[in-house]
């Protein structure tokens, strides 16, 4: 049935549109814990820049094929990224799985995975305002860092964070719909948690693993197309049409994750208990 | 003279609580412990991972660095296990429901560390002790007296030191409510700074994270002073030996911020 005309038409823009605009608003009031979370990032990407520094000493100017800046980058772009694509702590999904809250969600017109994609969008883009802006400036002035070359990057970028962020999100609402069937979803957050520490490229950039490694985790899981991926693309590994690659890969992702989002949603709502009372 | 006994017995209840609540749901509290089994092997396998591009840090060669990995492993994991807990503070006081624990007829600080206990992390301390002997094993150290002693009192005085910093962290959302993350950037900041020797930071960074709040006598002094070498940076030749001296003053420092941070708490009512 034409879902993909339906999600396009205008009326449902429209609402998508609302959404994202208040999933936005929503995030810009928590103002001070936005500034403790940016500092946060901060401190870390001072951390993480001298390490990545004293790696690329050590190893005589280029570490697995990124210089000294591009390392900074690497660091502090992903330290931005952290809250844009919100690697970590979303539950709220679950939570409403658990309480029953959730029935309401399955009640409105709009199909839940597009309406918490469209908040998410909405959120990301306060992110990009603040929590990625922050520490990107006191990078820029702190360090060295590696900038675009190429103009066409900048565009690419955009779209790779908004890639990113859509395989984010697809990742973390499967995670939170097991909860229709453990209800404590503790132990399968720990396990994203490790994933997206170890696997994402957040701990260690992707090419400093073993060949066959890197080719498994960029082409059979949805982990570097959530960081590693839009910091290749900033930081222009390779040539074009290696970013051309990175894109695509990131664009397979993105579409295999929401497609598994909404087929795992259809099944996992005749699982619905409605709890409380 | 009854009184003692009845306080053991409210801890033991409440820890029996958590046990039984965190395995009724068996699948998630197996993949749980799994999961959060890797997740201390992740520090010590980025040190690995860097090496495969590096041959050294900072001067520092890969059984050295993974001897200071390892104690600042095993130092971080004594402390999480006894008050890792506290990072949930900010949401006892964000929620109101600190008030509650500010009128049982128990202390403030071990109801926060014993009302939240997850048995895993005593498996994650253990784990971290079998990483720091694997570390000990491949370093060139040579024993002496003065050193076996080191080795003991170094992962407890550091697990003093992140404590003394979790717990003074905790306190600044008595003074800012949604402070989120911002102890973070000290107390798993402080984790991070400490798995590598400090010479790779810039200047200043050093002086606030190794000097400032200490970081350098969790693991660089006491690895340092373990492999005999001379601090590279030039720090006298005794500071290798002081990690239990700072380990006393941050304790002292936490414990009267905390005390100040009880007495400034108003409920936030909802």
């Amino acid at each position: 049935m034409g879902t993909v005309s339906t999600v396009l038409s205008p009326p449902a823009l429209r609402t998508g549109m609302a959404l994202a605009g208040a999933g936005f608003r929503r995030w810009a009031t928590y103002r001070q814990a936005m500034l403790a979370g940016a500092f946060t990032n901060t401190v870390f990407g001072f951390l993480r820049t001298s390490v990545m520094l004293a790696v690329a000493a050590g190893a005589g100017g280029v570490a697995a094929g990124y210089r000294g800046p591009q390392l900074a980058t690497y660091v502090w772009v992903g330290q931005g990224l952290l809250a844009v694509v919100q690697l970590w702590g979303w539950t709220e999904l679950s939570d409403r799985v658990r309480t029953g809250d959730v029935q309401s969600d399955l009640l409105r017109p709009v199909h839940p995975v597009l309406s918490y994609l469209a908040a998410d969008l909405g959120r990301a883009a306060f992110a990009l305002c603040s929590r990625f802006v922050l520490p990107m400036v006191v990078g820029l002035i702190a360090f060295d860092l590696y900038l675009p070359h190429r103009p066409a990057t900048y565009p690419l970028f955009l779209l790779s964070m908004l890639f990113a962020t859509v395989v984010s999100f697809g990742v973390r609402y499967l995670v939170n719909l097991t909860a229709f069937w453990l209800l404590d979803i503790r132990g399968v957050i720990m396990a994203w948690l490790l994933c997206s520490n170890a696997l994402t490229g957040m701990y260690f950039p992707i090419a400093f693993l073993p060949g066959w490694a890197q080719a498994v985790l960029w082409y059979a899981t949805p982990f570097p197309s959530i960081l590693q991926a839009p910091v290749d693309v900033v930081v222009e590994r390779g040539t074009a049409g290696h970013q051309a690659t990175v894109l695509a890969v990131q664009g397979c992702w993105a579409a295999v994750m929401l497609a598994a989002a909404v087929v795992v949603q259809r099944r996992a709502e005749r699982r619905l208990v409605v709890q409380g009372g | 003279m009854a009184d003692r006994p009845t306080t053991a017995a409210a801890y033991r209840a409440l820890l029996g609580a958590q046990l039984r609540a965190q395995t009724q749901y068996r699948f998630s509290f197996a993949l749980d412990t799994a999961a959060s089994a890797l997740i201390t092997l992740l520090d010590v396998v980025s040190v690995l991972v860097l090496f495969r591009v590096t041959p050294a840090l900072a001067g520092f060669s890969f059984t050295d660095s993974l001897l200071i990995a390892g104690l600042a492993n095993a130092a971080f994991q004594l402390c999480d296990m006894c008050v890792g807990n506290i990072d949930t503070m900010r949401e006892y006081i964000r929620t109101g429901r600190f008030d509650a624990v500010l009128l049982r007829p128990l202390r403030v600080l071990p109801q926060l560390v014993f009302g939240d206990f997850s048995p895993r992390r005593i498996g994650r301390a253990a784990q971290a002790l079998v990483v720091l002997v694997v570390a000990l094993s491949l370093a060139d150290v040579t024993w002496t007296p003065a050193r076996t002693v080191l080795v003991v009192i170094a992962p407890l005085s550091g697990a003093v030191i992140f404590g003394a910093v979790f717990v003074a962290g905790s306190t600044t959302a008595f003074w800012f409510v949604e402070s989120g993350e911002f102890a973070n950037a000290f107390t798993y900041g402080g984790r991070d700074f400490t798995i590598y020797p400090v010479g790779i930071y810039p200047g200043w960074f050093r002086a606030v994270f190794a000097y400032s709040l200490g970081f350098a006598f969790v693991a660089y002094f006491p690895g340092l002073a373990l492999l005999g070498r001379p601090d590279p940076l030039g720090t006298p030749g005794f500071l290798p030996w002081c990690s239990p001296l700072v380990a006393v003053l941050a304790a002292t420092a936490a414990a009267l911020v905390w005390r100040v941070g009880v007495r400034h708490y108003r409920s936030t009512g909802s």
